[in-house]
């Protein structure tokens, strides 16, 4: 079964009274432990996409399904829902919160869901991420490439069937965005999730599945 | 220059409009009320040379007596051949048409200089009265209320005097002396001295003097007025100083808004150095933003100050009517003085709030575009260090509260004051950081976050708790020192009020008015059945060394044998046998600090024509007035002013009468005069109505402080958010519900508010004990016994509570709001 299925989806926004489309039919299906980087330049419709495909917005048209749930059926609490139990995000920035500590920020989504074995569960992740012994230092005592695993860690905490990545190693040089690389290909190969990964970098097309190029709102 | 300001300040401010305009009003609120007290307080004091000294003609010295100057004075004055003018005044208070006081003033209606419509001939043998155009037309009927006798006047004419801003009731000399019961006597004496000898008041004074009895008091005219502003000048200046709580709540937001504008244009301001701005240049930019609020929001200030006055100007009268001298508030006047000085506190509090962030701006290098999280990772390694500064500030509190006054103003208790605020606003930082560890549990993730965002974004939460802190701290002192003042007066009332009933004059009370019951009256209820003994009680307004005073007489036989008066010093049955032998008194504490006298020491006072000595046998603890008492047996003070009225009456039952019969037999014995009755009780319930009352203005003070900072904290929450919006996003991202995210906001608002109360509790507390036994002590003179009052103070610290969570509402209802993909997309 797929765990993302995207058909025929339409995206326009109202620009300074303009109707602006930044998707303009785009269907795209990915099954468990499918690793996929969606290509393209700045503009052309790859963040739209992640977030439809993140149940972070809805689609002007057409179907966007996660998991078998149709984003557009379901209201506020049940989309909350839907990215508790089933979607991971990772961004360009990292985007750690700069108050916790790094096994807080990791054990803060199981938190936000009310889960069990929070501290856990968040320890266990971050030694899947070999950053074991880093769980109570703060943000900025990390690299850019330990905050990224961190913002991984978080991302797979609570067991995602789908992780979403932003520009994921935008931010960092080729030997550390390598590294983040293997680590996603890991997860989509270990626990089979499914990865759907927005770049700007051809090198990242060496650990994925597909490659899907888009232009102009479109799949090309 | 300009171009800069409109960028790096103009610009932002605009942009952030909510923030900008709640800046504006707490400075508009802390100046409006600075303004509008100092206007009320003045129009309140302002009003002793309003309707009376109006009418006083072109007089330059007046002759005074307690109990009024014999008109034989007056006859021998006036046959001597000096080239001045002697004019006599009876002056009282009447009640008109039983509803308000007015000054009511005999005169000679054809030697003085009184403009009238009517006809002053007229007036004299209809016996008719002149008003004020406030009370009346010509031809109307006036029901006045003199002592316990009402009648009826018909108005003769119009008082045309353009100055006359207050109410005022004018009668001739005679029907005055014969409606207040003046026998022989005139109020006072008002000398005119030639044109050529207005400039010789002091030669003329000196001159006079041997001519009068030892007992009068020959002084220039004003000075009453002086001595009045003198009186009230403790009370005017302690208002004052209350009023500045609101500012100073201000300034915290200055300090907040501008160091929010400084830390999030580190990088504007990194990158304006480097294309050759001066650090000078950036200081001087971020305190014109201080400028800006200091200045806009000081003249909205004024003009919300201007209308508020209107309003504290009724609050302040009926504090000033309670506790020291009968007066109608005179009208507001725009006083350009105050003004000026009241917009210049708004400008002053500004830019000192600014000056630590705006010379932060000036030190950033141009390479540096910082994070916030470097900035508070100092504060928090800081905030060990400014722990230790708060103790040592306590510590300097606790000596600053031993200085004696100074030039009779208790400027340590003052400072030390301020020490405390600054205190607790030290300790601010370190106590979010230990409370936002210890409550991380309390409320799951929400809890966790709130509590690590306001720990993390130190700098400003502490800022925003520090300014609530001072506003609970100043609530929490007034209420511990009002609450117990109020249970130390209950106390001492038990005590103090032994009588079954008391009867005095319809009308309100005041310090300085004590108008009589007629001695038939008196003698009525003396013979009712029933009725054990009645306490004469006789008060008459003197003053003591310039400074107004009560001197009362009792019957001391009766407090021997039914009051329980105690003394603070003084063995209380000598005193007693010395009062009833005629050679000593005893005197209440505020007049013993005021006056600095001691038991042992001798008073010598203005009796009639007399000026005996008195040996002060005890001092008595008294809570009525500030101005004082010195009390005497009635025996010695008819001896030196003749006359069995009395001020009111103290009537002791027998122990088997009934009661509710008993109060109808008085009732009937002085109908149909003007009297009111009180049970003991009822005048228990009178006492602390009038107490309460009188702490109206305090608790409006307060309540405009606490507003200011809860709207502060509103508005910077806000601004909070808005910075955090990203983080907040995220939240989202991760899978927050938009329940949790107004929780989280709500639980932020509740941990200000609950750090808030910690801290302005605790320097609350220390507060009072400046307030009690310092500021108080040394102001006033009362002696306060320290009591809490749990139950108002914890009513009122859940009232902040809740208003600070509900200030937490709106913040909340935008971070809900945000659209987390833009938010995110925005970075």
């Amino acid at each position: 079964m797929a765990i993302l299925e995207i058909e025929d989806v339409h995206k326009q926004y109202l620009a300074q009274g303009q109707r602006v489309a930044a998707l303009a039919g785009v269907s795209l299906h990915l099954e468990a432990g499918d690793f996929i980087a969606l290509v393209g330049r700045s503009g052309c419709g790859k963040s739209t996409l992640l977030n439809l495909a993140g149940a972070m917005d809805f689609p002007t048209s057409g179907v966007v399904r996660i998991d078998g749930a149709e984003t557009s059926h379901l209201d506020d609490a049940g989309l909350t829902e839907l990215r508790r139990t089933k979607v991971g995000f990772i961004f360009q920035n990292f985007q750690l919160l700069p108050t916790l500590s790094v096994v807080e920020n990791v054990e803060l989504p199981l938190l936000l869901a009310g889960a069990a074995r929070a501290r856990q569960r968040s320890l266990e992740t971050l030694e899947w991420v070999e950053l074991g012994g880093y769980g109570m230092r703060m943000p900025h005592q990390l690299s850019g490439g330990q905050m990224q695993r961190v913002a991984i860690a978080r991302a797979l905490v609570s067991k995602p069937r789908l992780l979403l990545a932003d520009e994921p190693i935008g931010n960092l040089d080729t030997t550390t965005g390598n590294i983040i690389l293997d680590l996603m290909r890991r997860a989509a190969d270990e626990f089979d999730t499914a990865i759907l990964m927005a770049t700007h970098s051809a090198d990242s097309t060496r650990v994925t599945d597909r490659r899907v190029e888009m232009r102009d709102g479109l799949i090309v | 220059m300009i171009r800069l300001l409109q960028r790096l300040i103009l610009r932002p401010l605009l942009a952030d409009w909510g923030r900008t305009g709640v800046t504006l009003m707490s400075i508009a609120l802390g100046v409006a009320v600075i303004f509008a007290m100092d206007l009320a307080s003045e129009a309140a004091a302002g009003s002793f040379k309003t309707s009376m000294e109006t009418v006083s003609g072109p007089d330059d010295i007046e002759i005074l007596a307690t109990g009024g100057v014999p008109v034989a004075v007056l006859g021998k004055l006036m046959q001597l051949p000096l080239p001045v003018k002697f004019s006599a005044r009876i002056e009282d208070y009447a009640i008109v048409n039983g509803k308000r006081n007015v000054p009511l003033v005999g005169v000679d209606v054809y030697a003085n200089a009184l403009e009238v419509e009517g006809d002053a001939g007229v007036a004299v043998e209809l016996h008719g009265i002149f008003v004020s155009e406030s009370l009346g037309a010509r031809g109307d009927l006036l029901s006045l209320q003199v002592n316990d006798e009402v009648r009826e006047y018909k108005i003769i004419g119009v008082i045309n005097a353009k100055q006359l801003t207050g109410d005022l009731v004018a009668m001739d000399l005679e029907d005055a002396e014969a409606v207040t019961g003046r026998r022989d006597r005139v109020d006072r004496v008002l000398v005119s001295l030639p044109a050529g000898e207005k400039e010789n008041v002091e030669g003329w004074v000196e001159r006079l003097r041997p001519e009068l009895p030892e007992g009068a008091t020959i002084r220039p005219v004003g000075a009453r007025t002086e001595e009045n502003r003198k009186m009230l000048a403790a009370f005017r200046w302690n208002l004052r100083i209350l009023s500045y709580i609101a500012l100073m709540v201000g300034a915290f937001l200055i300090y907040n808004t501008i160091s929010v504008s400084v830390v999030r244009r580190r990088a504007e301001i990194g990158l304006v150095r480097a294309v050759g701005a001066t650090k000078a240049l950036m200081t001087w930019a971020f305190l014109s933003e201080a400028m800006f609020f200091g200045v806009i929001g000081g003249l909205l200030g004024l003009a919300a100050g201007r209308l508020l006055a209107e309003g504290a100007v009724k609050l302040v009268e009926l504090t000033v009517q309670a506790l020291y001298v009968s007066s109608v508030a005179s009208p507001i006047r725009f006083d350009p003085g105050a003004a000026a000085l009241s917009l210049a506190a708004g400008i002053g509090v500004s830019l000192v709030a600014a000056l630590a962030p705006a010379l932060e701006a000036g030190q950033i290098p141009p390479t540096e575009a910082m994070a916030r999280g470097r900035i508070d990772t100092q504060l928090k390694e800081a905030s060990g260090r400014r722990l230790w500064v708060a103790l040592g500030m306590v510590i300097a509190a606790g000596l600053l509260s031993l200085l004696p006054p100074i030039a009779g103003k208790p400027l340590g208790g003052y400072v030390a004051t301020l020490a405390l605020v600054a205190a607790a606003s030290l300790s601010a930082p370190s106590l979010i950081q230990f409370g936002a560890r210890r409550l991380a549990g309390v409320g799951g993730v929400k809890s966790l976050l709130a509590g690590r965002s306001l720990a993390g974004a130190l700098r400003r939460s502490s800022v925003l708790v520090a300014a609530l802190a001072t506003a609970i701290g100043m609530m929490t002192s007034v209420g511990i020192m009002v609450g117990s003042f109020r249970e130390t007066m209950l106390t001492w009332l038990d005590g103090q009020i032994r009588a079954d009933f008391y009867l005095r004059p319809a009308g309100t009370a005041a310090m300085d008015r004590h108008p009589s019951i007629s001695d038939d009256v008196a003698r009525r209820v003396e013979a009712l059945p029933g009725v054990a003994a009645v306490d004469r009680f006789r008060a008459y307004s003197i003053r003591y060394h310039g400074l107004p005073v009560t001197l009362a007489a009792g019957d001391v036989r009766a407090q021997m044998r039914y009051g329980r008066t105690s003394l603070k010093s003084g063995d209380k049955d000598e005193a007693m046998r010395a009062m009833l032998a005629g050679e000593a008194v005893i005197v209440s504490e505020p007049f013993s600090e005021k006056h600095h006298v001691r038991v042992g020491d001798r008073l010598e006072l203005p009796l009639g024509a007399a000026r005996p000595s008195f040996r002060i046998a005890g001092i008595y603890f008294d809570y009525t007035s500030e101005n004082g008492y010195i009390i005497l047996d009635q025996a010695v003070l008819r001896k030196y002013l003749p006359g069995d009225e009395a001020s009111n009456l103290a009537v002791y039952a027998e122990p088997d009468a009934d009661r509710v019969k008993l109060r109808g037999l008085i009732e009937a014995s002085y109908a149909p005069r003007r009297i009111t009755v009180f049970e003991n009780g009822a005048l228990r319930r009178e006492a602390i109505r009038i107490f309460d009352q009188t702490f109206a203005v305090t608790y409006a003070l307060e309540a405009v402080a606490i507003f200011v900072a809860v709207m502060g904290v509103a508005g910077a929450m806000l601004a909070l958010i808005i910075d955090r919006r990203r983080e907040i996003g995220l939240l989202r991202f991760l899978g927050a519900s938009a329940g949790q995210v107004r929780g989280i906001i709500l639980f932020e608002a509740g941990f200000i508010g609950l750090f808030s109360q910690v801290l302005g509790v605790a320097s609350g507390a220390l507060l009072s004990l400046v307030l009690i036994y310092v500021i108080n002590k040394q102001s006033f003179g009362w002696t306060i016994e320290f009591h809490l009052p749990v139950a108002a103070m914890l009513g009122a610290l859940t009232f902040v509570f809740v208003a600070t969570v509900i200030a937490g509402l709106y913040p909340a209802r935008v971070a809900v709001r945000l659209n987390p993909i833009e938010v995110m997309h925005d970075e």
